[in-house]
């Protein structure tokens, strides 16, 4: 797997592209990209810091990589995160699984966003019109990471 | 024994620190939460849903501390 947390940005297809390099037993990659909105829950937004807990982050993304590859029968994983600023338009986030067939790809990406997005310690202050906010946890990325306990 | 506290995001504006050195006894992450709660400003430290690590793993509030401890207090995540 790799696992990577970095402020400089990152070009989502060249990352695609690097799941079936020199592998040609993987048979599929599913990949998410998170974008940067430039509106949310009713402001504009202007762009946003992402906050983090250096240390803890790396090894929470570690430990969900981990348990993605222990439930599904992956060829590669990867986990990428931006911090610091970001503007309207950039990709924040980017996951990628491969894997021999179709399923254990869309499931472990599925999987690997659900949890990261309630588990990995990461907090967005976005710039508004309004001056500058913390975005608050959704009930719905809860309901979203429950759906994957044994 | 020895505690480090750190505090994330919204809490760590809140609190005007980003980690404190205590030295005490604490059997839970909980008493070092409610110690550091007692301070009227710190209202964020009994927030419901207050989040919590230990040596950088997420943990629960009745997680047992050791000498020498990391322990991090912080909102819920929005990260992805």
């Amino acid at each position: 797997m790799a696992i990577r947390v970095q402020a400089e940005p990152f070009d989502p297809g060249a990352e695609v592209n690097t799941m079936h390099a020199a592998n040609v037993g993987v048979g599929a990659v599913v990949s998410f990209v998170g974008y940067v909105r430039d509106f949310n829950d009713g402001l504009d937004v202007s762009g946003m810091f992402l906050e983090h807990y250096p240390g803890m982050t790396e090894k929470a993304l570690g430990k969900i990589a981990a348990e993605a590859e222990e439930r599904w029968p992956l060829l590669k994983l990867e986990v990428l995160h931006r911090i610091g600023a970001l503007e309207p338009g950039e990709p924040i986030v980017f996951v990628a699984a491969a894997s021999a067939h179709r399923q254990a790809a869309f499931d472990a990406c599925a999987f690997v966003m659900d949890y990261l997005k309630t588990r990995a310690p990461f907090w967005k202050k976005e710039n508004t019109a309004d001056g500058p906010r913390w975005v608050e946890g959704r009930d719905s990325d809860h309901a979203a990471a429950d759906r994957w306990k044994q | 024994m020895k505690i480090t506290v750190k505090f994330f995001a919204r809490y760590r504006e809140a609190l005007g620190v980003d980690s404190v050195a205590l030295e005490g006894e604490f059997t839970t992450v909980d008493d070092v939460r409610a110690l550091l709660a007692q301070r009227e400003d710190a209202e964020v430290l009994r927030e419901q849903n207050l989040m919590c690590a230990r040596n950088e793993e997420l943990c629960q509030l009745d997680e047992p501390l050791a000498d020498g401890d990391e322990v991090a207090f912080f909102p819920t995540v929005t990260g992805g």
